[in-house]
C-alpha cells in the first residue's frame, strides 16, 4: 500500500487516490500539432525504470490531482504538489 | 491415556483430556496439545502419504515448517482443507484425516507408484503423454491422460456450501511492530515500551517463548529460566497500555508504507479471525529460525524427526517420541537434545560422528533400524562397513536457518554466510525494517536477546544472562554424502512433493542449472510447506551436482504470504451484501412494492419493468411503453449523474469539454451534448442546463458519473488551471422523476398549479424552479422518448414523496426497458449501447453537435486523423426486420449473406433491439460499415446461427418531425 | 531430432537409472555476430526464434535474457488460452495461435499440457449479454468457436458457480469457447527453447542489453550486454514490460504503460473444478492446475512498477471476488501470491512490427493477456523479420496504427484480461 502526503488532506493509502500517469505529457496546439505529434500526445507515456513523475486524484479526498514524484523499482514517493500549481 | 505420553511435565493440562478423531479413530490429547503433538502421543506414526509416491509419512517437525502431516478438518461447510497438524490447537471433537491415501493412509493402493519411482523422476510428465497417437484415442491427452493425473493429484477436499465463519479486517498504527515473541522479540518489543513507543508484538504460536518452549539447556534471563523469563516478558507488555499483544497471530505479508499484513486466529478456536493491516514507523523481524533436516538415504521414513521437534515433543508435550534414539546432527548444539532424551528415558543407541554418515533406514511405516557408515577418503561412505542400529527415532538436525521470508519478500536480499553455514540477510527491503534474534542469524540466547533489545535503544539496559549458552557451532550443508545413484532415489530434500537428491541431480544433467529451473521443473519447495525444509537441500543439492558453490546457486524467491491464508479471511467482510455495496434511489422501497424487475446499472439497482401479478416482462414493457406514447409515464431518473459547475469561466470550460457550443446557452435553457476524450471518441453524453450566467448544472449517464467528474478534474486542474471554475458531484444531491407522454403537462399541472406550462412560458429544452407537490422543485423541459417530458429534480430526501405525488397524479410507473424502448423509437443512442470506445460522434449521425464555430474542443485534433475519415466507417442506422414479428438479438452481426461461409465479413452489428408497440414490429439500432449510404438496403443480422433479413433505414423511426414534443 | 521424449523412452532411461538423459539445451558463449538477435528470453522471444530457425531456415540467431529464461511473464501467468476475441485482426491472430496451441506439443516434441477444458466467460449485467452475444457471433463468423450458454447452461458446464438470480452479480449466461484451456507455461518456454537449440540458436541468459548499437545510417546494429558486445544487422526486442527501456535505449517512444499483475494459486485440492472461469464484472479469473491448486489472477496495480511486487489490497479484493462467485472457496487458502510487469497499450492490442529503427522490430503490448499468443506472437514476428514485412495476420499491429487513429480497441466490448 502506498502512503501518498496529500498536500491537503495529509498521508493517505493509495487507495483513496486515483492513478494518472505520466504527469509530464503536454497537450500540443491543436491548430498546429502533426498527426505523429497528436499521436505522440495521446498515446506515447514515459514509463521509466526508477524516478516518475506522475498523477494521482485524490478522489475519496480533497478531489485533487496531484503531481507525485514516484521511484518505479523502490515505490518510494518524493515531492508532491497540486497539478494546478505545477501546471501553472 | 495409553501411548507415548510421559507421566509428568510438559505445557499440557493433563486435568483437560480432549477427545478428537483421526481418520475416524477415536483419540484423546490434553489441552495445550497440538493435533500433531496429540497424534504423536497416541502412537500415531504416519500422518500421511506422499504426493507422488505415496511413501506413508510421519511427523518431521512440530512447528510451522511441517512438510507431511497436512490434515483435513471437519466436514461440509465446516470442512477446512490443507491444515497442518503442527499449527492446529487440539480441539473438542475436531474430526481430522490425511489429505492423501486411498482407502487410507496406513494402506494406500497408490504406494504401488512407489515400487519403481525411476520413471516418475522429475518432470516426467513433460516428456510423455505428447503424440496423439494412443491407438482409438483421439485427443489422448485431454480425453484420458489428463483427467485421469488430475484425479490423482490434488490434496485436501475443498469444503461444501457457504462458509459459516465469519472474518474481519482490522487496522493499527504503531510505532514498532514486531513479528514474533520468542526471546528478541521480547526484548525488542520491552526496549521499545520503554522509550514510549506504541507497540504491537505478533506470536504465531499459542503461547510466548519461542525456541525456549521446547528446550531447557539455555542460560537464565534476568535470574530465571529463558521459559519463565519470556512468560514473564509477555505478561509485562500484554498489560502495557501502550502495547498489543496478540497470540496464535501469523504476520504473513511485508507490503509497501511498512504495512505489516497479520493474520490472527482465535487461541482457542481452528477455524475464523482477523486480519490486521499493521502500519509501523519500525517493523522487528525476530520471526527466529528454522532448523533443516538432513537429506539421507531413507530419510522420510516416520520417526526420522527434526532434533528441535524431538526436544519440544518431550519438553513442551511431555510425549516419549521413542525409545530407542539414533542422533544424527551437522552441527554442534547437541545437549539440550541429549538432555531431553534423557529425561524421557530415551536410549541413544548411536551418535552419528563427523567422519560418518546415514545411509539407510528400515521399517515398514515406522523406523527400526538405522544403516550407518563410516566415510571414505573420497568423503563418500562406505558401504562395505556400514552397521545396522536398530532404532525407532532418528533425530536430526542439518544446522539453522534464520526464517528470512518476511525479510526477502519486501525486496530484501540475502547472502551465503560461510561463517555461519546459512543465508543471512544482506540489505535491500524497506527503511525501518531490521531483523533480529536468530531470524538476524545470532542464535545464542544472549545474542538474540542483545540484538532484540538493539545497541543503540539508550534507557534501560536489556536482560541479563547467566550461565551456558548454546548455540549451533560450525553448521554444514544438510546434505549427508551418498554412495550411489541409486541410494539418491531414497534421499529426500522436499518431502511433500517427494524430490529427491537423484531429482535434482537429474534436473542438473538436463541443464536446468537456474536454482529457479531447478525448482520448476524438480518442484522442490512448491508445496503448501512453502519448501521451509527443502529450500537449502535443494540449492546444495544442486550445488553438489553442477560442481558450483550454494552462494553462487543461491535460493529460490520467495512470495507472500508467508502462510498460507484463507481466501474468506482475505475478502474479510466484504462478502454477500457487503461485498459490491448496492445503490439505491430514494424511490426503491416503492419500486419494490410495485413488483419492479431491477437491473444492475454501475452500482445502482435500477427498475427494468413493474410487473403486475402474473405479467410476463414483454406485455409489461408493451404497456409501459403504451402509457408513455398514450397518457402519461413516470421514470425514477435519480441514477443520472450530476454535476455542478460554477465559476466565471464556466461557460467557457463547457465549451472546451462539449463537441457543441455551451457559451451561446441562455441562462433558463438546456442543451443535450456529448463528449470526447481526446482521442475522439464518445465518452459520455447528457443534458447541460444553465443556472445562471457563471452556473451550470450538467448530467452524465448513470454508470459514467465518476469518472466523468475526475477527468474533469484532470481538465480543470492539470491542462487549463488558469480557468475559474469549479466542480461538485452533485448526484446523491437531487432526486429525479421524469413525466413523459402527451398528458405530461396535464400531470404537472396538478403538481405544480402556479406554473405555467404552456410553449411559450416554458418551451422545450428550458429549466424552471417552481413548487411541485409541495416541495421545492427544479424542473427540466427535456425527452428522451420523444414525447412531451419533464423531469423533475427535487432535494434527495423527498425522491419517496414527489414519487408518490407523481403517481397520485395519474402517472403510470415505466422502466428502463420502456424508456430504451422509447428512445431506441426515436433514434437516440446511449453510451454502452451504441458505443463501445471506438465511435465518433460522426459515425453516430452527431455531425450537427459538432460546432465549426468555436475553438477547441477535447477530441476536435483526433476526429481528423485518417481512420477516423477514411470510408469504410460503422455509422448509426436503423433496421427493420423483413419479418416484421422478429425482434433481433442484440449483439447480432450483420452480414450480406443469410448462408456465411467462415470467415464471412462483417458489416457491423446489432447495438440495441426490441418490440416496438407503436410501430407494432421489432426493430433495431446498429453500426454498420457506411451504413448511411445503405439505407434501403437488404442486410442479414445474424446470431447464433439464424440469419433474419433486415432493411436499413434511418435509425429515427417514430415522430420524426419530432411533433409530439409539443403534444 | 535427437533424443526425442516418449513414454518408451522414459522406460529405457528408467532402466537405465536414469543417466542416459542429456541436457535440454546447450549453454553457448555469445558469438560476436549473428544475423539475429532477440532480447527476451520469455515465451514469445524463444517461439520468435524458433519459428526463424524452423520456418524461414535463420538459425544463426542470438536470444538475449538478462536472467533465466521463462522468468519474467512466461513464468508468472495464468496461463489461460483462448482466441474468442471481438475484432477480426483480434480473432485472427489469436486463432491462428490456438491452431498452433493444438499441435505444439507433437510439433516441439514436450508435453506443454494444453488442456482444452473450455473457457467459460460470464455475463453479469444485460450489458455484459448484449457484448457476450456480440462477441459470440462475430467468432463464429471468422471460424472460431464460440457458444451463448445461458444460466441454466452455466450451471450445467461447471455445477460450482452460484447462479442464484440474489447474489450481488446473478449470473445471467456465459459465452464459452471448448477449445479454450490452459497450457504448462515452464514447459511452453523450455519447449520452445529446446526445439530452438536444436536447430542452432543460442540462448544465452544472465546477459542483461546495456546498450542498443546504430551505425552510421542509423540501422540497428547489435547489443551491448553484460557479457559483452554481440553484433547483428537485424533485431527485435520482445521484452514486455522491459520494452520502454528498451525502446528508450533504441531511441524511440512506446505508447506502453508497465503496471504489476498479480496472480496466486490456492493449496492443492482434489480435482473440483474443469474449466476456466472468467468474469470481468466480479473480477474472477480461476482454473484448477492438474496439481490442483486454484489459479487465479488478480487485478492490476494501478501504478506504474517494474518491482515485481503488488499491494495487498489488490489481493484481498479478489478473494472477496472469489467467494463471491464460488462461496466454497472461503476456507480454502492462498499459498502463493506474486506479481509479473505486464505492459499495457492504450486499446489493449499488441504492438508487432517494424520500429523507427531500420533494422529493429519490436513485440510488445501484450498487457494481461500474452501467454495465450506465445506461438502466433512468435509465428508472425518470425515472418516479419524473415522477409522484411509483415505477415497479413499482424499487420494491423503495427507501432504506426497510433499515429493513423487505426486501433483494435479490445478494451469496450471484448476487454477480458488474461
Amino acid at each position: 500500500m502506498l502512503l501518498i502526503p496529500c498536500p491537503h488532506c495529509g498521508v493517505r493509502p493509495e487507495t483513496e487516490f486515483v492513478y494518472g500517469g505520466d504527469a509530464t505529457v503536454r497537450r500540443p496546439d491543436p491548430k498546429t500539432a502533426s498527426l505523429d505529434a497528436w499521436a505522440a500526445y495521446i498515446y506515447e507515456r514515459d514509463n521509466p525504470k526508477g524516478p516518475h513523475t506522475e498523477l494521482w486524484l485524490h478522489a475519496s479526498g480533497c478531489h485533487s490531482w496531484l503531481v507525485v514524484e514516484r521511484d518505479t523499482v523502490t515505490h518510494a514517493i518524493g515531492q508532491v504538489r497540486q497539478a494546478r500549481d505545477a501546471a501553472s | 491415556m495409553t501411548g507415548s505420553r510421559l507421566p509428568a511435565g510438559g505445557l499440557i493440562d493433563r486435568t483437560k483430556p480432549i477427545s478428537f478423531t483421526f481418520e475416524g479413530r477415536a483419540l484423546t490429547g490434553y489441552a495445550g496439545d497440538s493435533v500433531a503433538s496429540a497424534l504423536l502421543a497416541n502412537d500415531v506414526r504416519i500422518v500421511g502419504r506422499s504426493f507422488k509416491r505415496h511413501r506413508p509419512r510421519g511427523l518431521l517437525s512440530l512447528g510451522m515448517e511441517e512438510p507431511n502431516a497436512i490434515l483435513n478438518v471437519g466436514t461440509g461447510a465446516h470442512a477446512a482443507p490443507n491444515r497442518f497438524a503442527t499449527e492446529l490447537p487440539l480441539a473438542q471433537g475436531l474430526a481430522v484425516s490425511p489429505t492423501r491415501g486411498w482407502p487410507s493412509s496406513r494402506f494406500d493402493l497408490g504406494g504401488v507408484l512407489d515400487l519403481w519411482p525411476t520413471p516418475l523422476a522429475a518432470g516426467f510428465y513433460y516428456k510423455t503423454f505428447i503424440g496423439p497417437r494412443l491407438p482409438g484415442v483421439r485427443d489422448a491427452w485431454n480425453r484420458l491422460w489428463e483427467p485421469l493425473l488430475r484425479s490423482l493429484a490434488g490434496q485436501g477436499r475443498a469444503p461444501e456450501g457457504v462458509d459459516p465463519d465469519a472474518y474481519d479486517h482490522a487496522h493499527i498504527e504503531v510505532d514498532v511492530a514486531v513479528v514474533g515473541a520468542g526471546l528478541a522479540g521480547l526484548a525488542a518489543a520491552e526496549a521499545a515500551l520503554g522509550r514510549g513507543a506504541r507497540v504491537a508484538l505478533f506470536e504465531r504460536d499459542i503461547r510466548p517463548g519461542g525456541r525456549a518452549l521446547g528446550r531447557d539447556g539455555d542460560p537464565r534471563i534476568d535470574d530465571a529460566a529463558p521459559l519463565a523469563w519470556a512468560e514473564g516478558a509477555w505478561a509485562r507488555i500484554a498489560d502495557n497500555p501502550r502495547a498489543t499483544a496478540k497470540l496464535r497471530t501469523t504476520a504473513f505479508g511485508l507490503y509497501d508504507g511498512r504495512q505489516l499484513a497479520v493474520y490472527e486466529l482465535p487461541v482457542d478456536g481452528p477455524y475464523a479471525g482477523r486480519i490486521w493491516h499493521v502500519r509501523a514507523k519500525e517493523i522487528v523481524i525476530a520471526a527466529g529460525a528454522l532448523e533443516r533436516p538432513m537429506t539421507f538415504p531413507g530419510n522420510d521414513r516416520p520417526g526420522v524427526m527434526l532434533a528441535s521437534a524431538v526436544e519440544a515433543a518431550i519438553r513442551r508435550y511431555g510425549v516419549r517420541p521413542g525409545g530407542q534414539a539414533v542422533v544424527f546432527l551437522n552441527h554442534g548444539d547437541g545437549a539440550g537434545l541429549r538432555q531431553a532424551l534423557n529425561a524421557a528415558d530415551i536410549e541413544i543407541v548411536a551418535e552419528v560422528g563427523p567422519d560418518e554418515t546415514v545411509t539407510g533406514t528400515q521399517g515398514f511405516g515406522r523406523l527400526q533400524s538405522v544403516d550407518i557408515a563410516p566415510l571414505g577418503p573420497d568423503g563418500l561412505p562406505r558401504m562395505d562397513a556400514r552397521r545396522r542400529v536398530p532404532a525407532d527415532l532418528l533425530a536430526t538436525s542439518g544446522g539453522w536457518s534464520p526464517a528470512l521470508a518476511l525479510h526477502l519478500i519486501q525486496g530484501g536480499r540475502q547472502a551465503w554466510s560461510e561463517a555461519d553455514g546459512c543465508f543471512i540477510a544482506a540489505g535491500g527491503g524497506q527503511d525501518g525494517v531490521r531483523l533480529a534474534g536468530a531470524a538476524n542469524a545470532r542464535f545464542s540466547a544472549a545474542a538474540a536477546l542483545a540484538d532484540g533489545h538493539g545497541s543503540t535503544a539508550g534507557g534501560a539496559p536489556g536482560p541479563k544472562t547467566t550461565g551456558g549458552d548454546a548455540a549451533p557451532s560450525g553448521q554444514g550443508l544438510p546434505l549427508a554424502p551418498i554412495a550411489a545413484e541409486r541410494l539418491k532415489r531414497q534421499a529426500f530434500i522436499d518431502f511433500q512433493h517427494d524430490v529427491t537428491v537423484a531429482d535434482i541431480g537429474l534436473a542438473a544433467r538436463e541443464g536446468f542449472h537456474a536454482i529457479e529451473h531447478a525448482k520448476r521443473y524438480t518442484t522442490a519447495g512448491m508445496g503448501t510447506d512453502q519448501g521451509r525444509t527443502a529450500q537449502l537441500a535443494t540449492a546444495a543439492a544442486l550445488a553438489a551436482a553442477t560442481g558450483r558453490e550454494i552462494g553462487d546457486i543461491g535460493l529460490s524467491g520467495l512470495r507472500p504470504p508467508v502462510t498460507p491464508v484463507p481466501f474468506g479471511a482475505l475478502g474479510g467482510w466484504r462478502r454477500g451484501a457487503l461485498f459490491a455495496p448496492v445503490r439505491q434511489t430514494p424511490m426503491h422501497r416503492r419500486h419494490e412494492a410495485l413488483g419492479a424487475v431491477f437491473e444492475d446499472v454501475g452500482d445502482w439497482k435500477r427498475a427494468r419493468y413493474y410487473a403486475a401479478p402474473g405479467e410476463a416482462m414483454a406485455p409489461a414493457v408493451a404497456r409501459e411503453c403504451r402509457a408513455v406514447r398514450t397518457a402519461v409515464g413516470a421514470l425514477d431518473v435519480s441514477t443520472l449523474g450530476k454535476i455542478a459547475v460554477a465559476g466565471p469561466d464556466a461557460a467557457a470550460f463547457l465549451n472546451r469539454v462539449y463537441t457543441n457550443r455551451m457559451d451561446t446557452l441562455a441562462v433558463g435553457a438546456c442543451r443535450y451534448g456529448v463528449m470526447l476524450k481526446d482521442d475522439g471518441m464518445v465518452f459520455d453524453d447528457g443534458v447541460v442546463a444553465r443556472l445562471g450566467p457563471n452556473r451550470f448544472h450538467v448530467t452524465t449517464t448513470s454508470g459514467g458519473a465518476a469518472a466523468v467528474l475526475n477527468w474533469l478534474e484532470d481538465w480543470r486542474q492539470t491542462e487549463w488551471p488558469d480557468l475559474k471554475v469549479w466542480l461538485a458531484s452533485v448526484t446523491e444531491q437531487w432526486a429525479g422523476v421524469a413525466v413523459a407522454g402527451p398528458n405530461a403537462a396535464r400531470t404537472l399541472a396538478a403538481l405544480a398549479p402556479e406554473l405555467d406550462l404552456s410553449d411559450t412560458a416554458f418551451p422545450h429544452l428550458t429549466w424552471r424552479d417552481a413548487t411541485a407537490a409541495g416541495l421545492s422543485a427544479r424542473i427540466f423541459r427535456v425527452s428522451f422518448s420523444g414525447e412531451r417530458g419533464y423531469e423533475i429534480n427535487v432535494p434527495w430526501r423527498h425522491g419517496e414523496a414527489l414519487w408518490d405525488a407523481v403517481l397520485a397524479a395519474g402517472a403510470i410507473p415505466y422502466g428502463t426497458e420502456a424508456m430504451h424502448v422509447l428512445r431506441a423509437e426515436k433514434g437516440f443512442i446511449v453510451v454502452g449501447h451504441e458505443t463501445d470506445g471506438t465511435v465518433t460522434p460522426v459515425d453516430l449521425g452527431l455531425s450537427w453537435l459538432i460546432s465549426a464555430k468555436k475553438g477547441d474542443f477535447i477530441g476536435k485534433r483526433a476526429l481528423a486523423r485518417p481512420a477516423l475519415t477514411a470510408p469504410g466507417r460503422k455509422q448509426l442506422v436503423g433496421l427493420e426486420p423483413e419479418d416484421a414479428s422478429v425482434v433481433l438479438d442484440e449483439g447480432a452481426q450483420i452480414i450480406a449473406t443469410a448462408t456465411p461461409r467462415p470467415p464471412e465479413p462483417m458489416l457491423g452489428h446489432v447495438a440495441s433491439s426490441y418490440w416496438s408497440s407503436a410501430l407494432n414490429r421489432g426493430f433495431a439500432l446498429a453500426l454498420v460499415k457506411d451504413g448511411r449510404a445503405r439505407h434501403g438496403e437488404r442486410l442479414f443480422a445474424w446470431s447464433l446461427g439464424v440469419a433474419h433479413a433486415v432493411r436499413v433505414r434511418d435509425p429515427v423511426f417514430y415522430d420524426p418531425k419530432g411533433a409530439r414534443l409539443h403534444a | 531430432m535427437q533424443d526425442r521424449f516418449s513414454a518408451g523412452r522414459i522406460l529405457r532411461e528408467a532402466l537405465g537409472g536414469n543417466a542416459g538423459w542429456r541436457p535440454w539445451r546447450r549453454n553457448p558463449e555469445p558469438k560476436p555476430r549473428y544475423d539475429v538477435i532477440i532480447v527476451g528470453g520469455g515465451g514469445h522471444g524463444l517461439a520468435t526464434a524458433y519459428y526463424l530457425a524452423k520456418l524461414h531456415g535463420i538459425a544463426n540467431v542470438a536470444v538475449i535474457e538478462k536472467g533465466w529464461i521463462g522468468g519474467g511473464n512466461a513464468g508468472r501467468n495464468t496461463t489461460i488460452v483462448r482466441s474468442n476475441y471481438l475484432w477480426d485482426e483480434s480473432a485472427a491472430i489469436y486463432e491462428h495461435g490456438l491452431k498452433l496451441w493444438e499441435g505444439l506439443s507433437a510439433d516441439l516434441n514436450i508435453n506443454v499440457m494444453f488442456s482444452q477444458r473450455g473457457v467459460l466467460n460470464l455475463a453479469h449485467t444485460l450489458h455484459d449479454v448484449r457484448e457476450g452475444m456480440r462477441r459470440v457471433n462475430a467468432n463464429q463468423l471468422n471460424g472460431v468457436d464460440a457458444e451463448w450458454l445461458d444460466a441454466p447452461g452455466v450451471k450445467a458446464f461447471c455445477p460450482l458457480i452460484d447462479i442464484s438470480a440474489d447474489a450481488r452479480w446473478p449470473v445471467l449466461g456465459a459465452t464459452l469457447q471448448r477449445r479454450g484451456g490452459t497450457a504448462r507455461h515452464d514447459a511452453v518456454v523450455w519447449g520452445y527453447a529446446r526445439a530452438a537449440d536444436r536447430l542452432g540458436v543460442d540462448i544465452i541468459e544472465n546477459a542483461e542489453v546495456t546498450a542498443i548499437l546504430r551505425d552510421g545510417q542509423g540501422r540497428f546494429d547489435g547489443v551491448e550486454t553484460t557479457r559483452g558486445t554481440i553484433k547483428a544487422r537485424t533485431g527485435a526486442l520482445v521484452a514486455a514490460g522491459h520494452s520502454s527501456i528498451l525502446a528508450a535505449m533504441a531511441g524511440f517512444r512506446l505508447p506502453i504503460e508497465s503496471h504489476p499483475l498479480q496472480a496466486l494459486v490456492s493449496e492443492p485440492l482434489k480435482r473440483l473444478l474443469d474449466c476456466v472461469v472468467m468474469s470481468n464484472q466480479v473480477h474472477v479469473y480461476v482454473s484448477q492446475s492438474d496439481k490442483g491448486e486454484l489459479v487465479m489472477g488478480a487485478g492490476i496495480d494501478a501504478y506504474t512498477s517494474y518491482t515485481q511486487r503488488g499491494a495487498l489490497h489488490v489481493i484481498e479484493d479478489q478473494m472477496a471476488a472469489a467467494c463471491a462467485l464460488f462461496p466454497m472457496f472461503s476456507r480454502v487458502r492462498v499459498m502463493r501470491t506474486w506479481a509479473g510487469i505486464v505492459d499495457v497499450c492504450p486499446d489493449a492490442s499488441p504492438i508487432i512490427g517494424a520500429t523507427p529503427v531500420p533494422g529493429l522490430y519490436i513485440n510488445c503490448g501484450w498487457g494481461t493477456g500474452g501467454f495465450k499468443a506465445t506461438p502466433s506472437s512468435g509465428w508472425t514476428l518470425a515472418h516479419t523479420i524473415a522477409t522484411g514485412a509483415p505477415h497479413p495476420l499482424n499487420a494491423p499491429f503495427a507501432l504506426k496504427r497510433f499515429e493513423t487513429g487505426a486501433l483494435i480497441d479490445e478494451h469496450g466490448a471484448a476487454a477480458v484480461a488474461h
